[in-house]
């Protein structure tokens, strides 16, 4: 199919033109782009715009080549990305491969490889470290950058196969590296925690780093059935979406009781009122385990599903109790072959405080990690074998005890939902 | 592209996979590892004749995790130590080089 403009003047946009031509033609870097035009309309921030605005200032030649192919793309319904092989030296995986099929028409694009770094824990960074690496990334790449993309990597999108083992090593040198991709361990996800939450019930960004750097081979060298993924969230609002997620879902939880201020509580009730706590706390708590006594809240703990949404509303009245750890949730998924899967509750609790609660988690995952493996079929998660082989067999295999803790249905729909 | 040996071409792909898979032979592997700056040794062989084995029983690839299952199997090592051992042998991944040498097509997978 010819690379044709559906509307303009058909003479300003011939499909063979080169980059030369067309600057002298509109005295323009881009060439004209009608179609995604469109996507800048309506009041949404348009990625497009990002794209132009780069390009422009940029002047990249392959940033115009990826929208001249997204425009010929939308023109005839049709992708022209296809996949390959890129790494550097001693990876298996970390650069997602982009060729183009239609590199004759469109040569600029031709090659469009992402670049996935692997976020810190808790996705914090020093603007010193960011800017080093936008630096390197416009030296060397097209200067895209997706912050953060859906696997929880900083993806760069758009380097070229010649330049990717200097930008790797550059990178590498300024403390990067590159993350997770295919049938390996992923790259780790964690909500922020300890650092800026009073929610969090266990140090999500140590135990991500000593999780992913004891599987750092895993994560370069895929040679899983299928993606592993941890992910770890300081408490039961799961902000890092682990539950359905993560094959991992590490949740911070409590044994003991809800902390209640009791001064706290009757500054809230003198802010907001008595209704208020009537209508949108007490009679919100799902399993009804709230109530009021002589003027006083009462929480019955042993109900308490850590919906999270008392202590979510009041957050000065409220805390999490005091003997703090984890919850361990495995086999969740997003949608592929068979629908989203939550995480199957393994480990109510496990203490997180010293490196032996660490190195236990470890030894724990060591033992799933390595049953799937070998049980596991080609490209099958977690999840699925897991309820292939019967949650009897899993559990004997992975030498964890049966409670009656371990939920595989919550007793309640999941998603409750309030305006705060 | 092409490859030229001994005066006879060979067609490979754009990424230097031979396309016709009965051109291999271990000379041409050679050559095909010296595009990948590899020096082939016993322990590569060892690896290349393995791939070309598994591919004559079941017309595929073997995964990498079959792969280093096996290695970890004959060098009685552990599964991560056997991954060392392949990337130390193919520094840019079994699946990218010892398959071209091994005249294996192109793996496919998001690797």
């Amino acid at each position: 199919m010819d690379f044709e403009y559906t509307d303009g003047n058909p003479d300003d946009h011939k499909s063979d033109k080169n980059e030369s031509e067309s600057v002298e033609e509109n005295g323009k870097f881009l060439n004209p782009t009608p179609m995604l035009d469109e996507l800048e309309e309506g009041p949404w921030p348009s990625f497009i715009s990002g794209l132009k605005e780069l390009a422009e200032r940029t002047e990249k030649p392959m940033l115009r080549g990826v929208m001249d192919q997204l425009e010929y793309s939308y023109q005839t319904k049709m992708g022209y990305w296809k996949g390959g092989l890129v790494t550097v030296h001693g990876y298996g995986a970390g650069i997602i491969t982009r060729y183009s099929m239609v590199k004759d028409k469109i040569p600029e694009a031709s090659e469009f490889h992402t670049f996935r770094v692997q976020s810190s824990a808790g996705m914090v960074y020093s603007t010193k470290d960011l800017r080093k690496l936008c630096d390197i990334w416009e030296e060397h790449g097209s200067g895209l950058i997706a912050l953060h993309g859906q696997t929880g990597d900083i993806m760069l999108q758009g380097i070229e196969e010649k330049e990717t083992q200097e930008c790797f090593d550059k990178m590498n040198e300024a403390g990067w590296d590159l993350g997770g991709a295919g049938a390996g361990l992923r790259t780790g996800i964690s909500c922020v925690g300890p650092a800026r939450c009073e929610m969090s019930c266990f140090d999500t960004l140590e135990l991500h780093d000593r999780v992913l750097k004891n599987y750092v081979s895993d994560v370069h060298r895929p040679e899983f059935n299928y993606k592993f993924k941890f992910k770890f969230s300081g408490c039961s609002n799961d902000c890092s979406n682990a539950i359905f997620r993560s094959d991992a879902a590490v949740i911070g939880t409590w044994r003991d009781s809800i902390q209640i201020d009791k001064k706290e509580v009757k500054a809230w009730i003198d802010a907001k009122g008595m209704d208020n706590l009537v209508n949108n706390v007490i009679t919100r708590c799902p399993t009804n385990a709230i109530t009021l006594k002589d003027g006083e809240l009462e929480i019955d703990n042993k109900n308490c599903v850590r919906c999270m949404h008392c202590l979510n509303v009041m957050p000065k009245a409220l805390s999490p109790g005091k003997d703090r750890g984890i919850s361990l949730l495995l086999g969740g998924k997003n949608v592929l072959k068979v629908g989203t899967m939550g995480g199957t509750m393994i480990v109510p609790f496990m203490k997180m405080e010293t490196d032996e609660d660490i190195e236990e988690f470890i030894e724990l995952m060591d033992n799933v990690i390595e049953w799937w493996d070998d049980n596991g079929f080609d490209h099958e998660r977690l999840g699925e074998t897991m309820e292939r082989v019967g949650l009897k067999t899993f559990l004997d295999e992975i030498g964890v005890e049966p409670s009656v803790d371990m939920v595989e249905h919550p007793r309640q729909n999941p998603y409750f939902r309030a305006k705060y | 592209m092409s490859l030229e040996m001994n005066g006879s071409t060979y067609e490979t792909d754009e990424n230097g996979y031979l396309i016709n898979l009965s051109d291999w032979s271990d000379d041409l592997a050679i050559k095909l590892a010296e595009y990948e700056n590899i020096n082939m040794s016993d322990k590569h062989w060892e690896i290349v004749n393995f791939l070309r084995e598994y591919y004559e029983d079941y017309q595929i690839a073997p995964a990498v995790k079959v792969l280093t299952k096996e290695i970890a199997k004959k060098n009685n090592i552990h599964r991560k130590e056997a991954s060392t051992y392949l990337y130390d042998l193919f520094p840019k991944g079994p699946a990218l080089q010892a398959c071209k040498i091994a005249g294996l097509p192109k793996p496919t997978g998001c690797v």
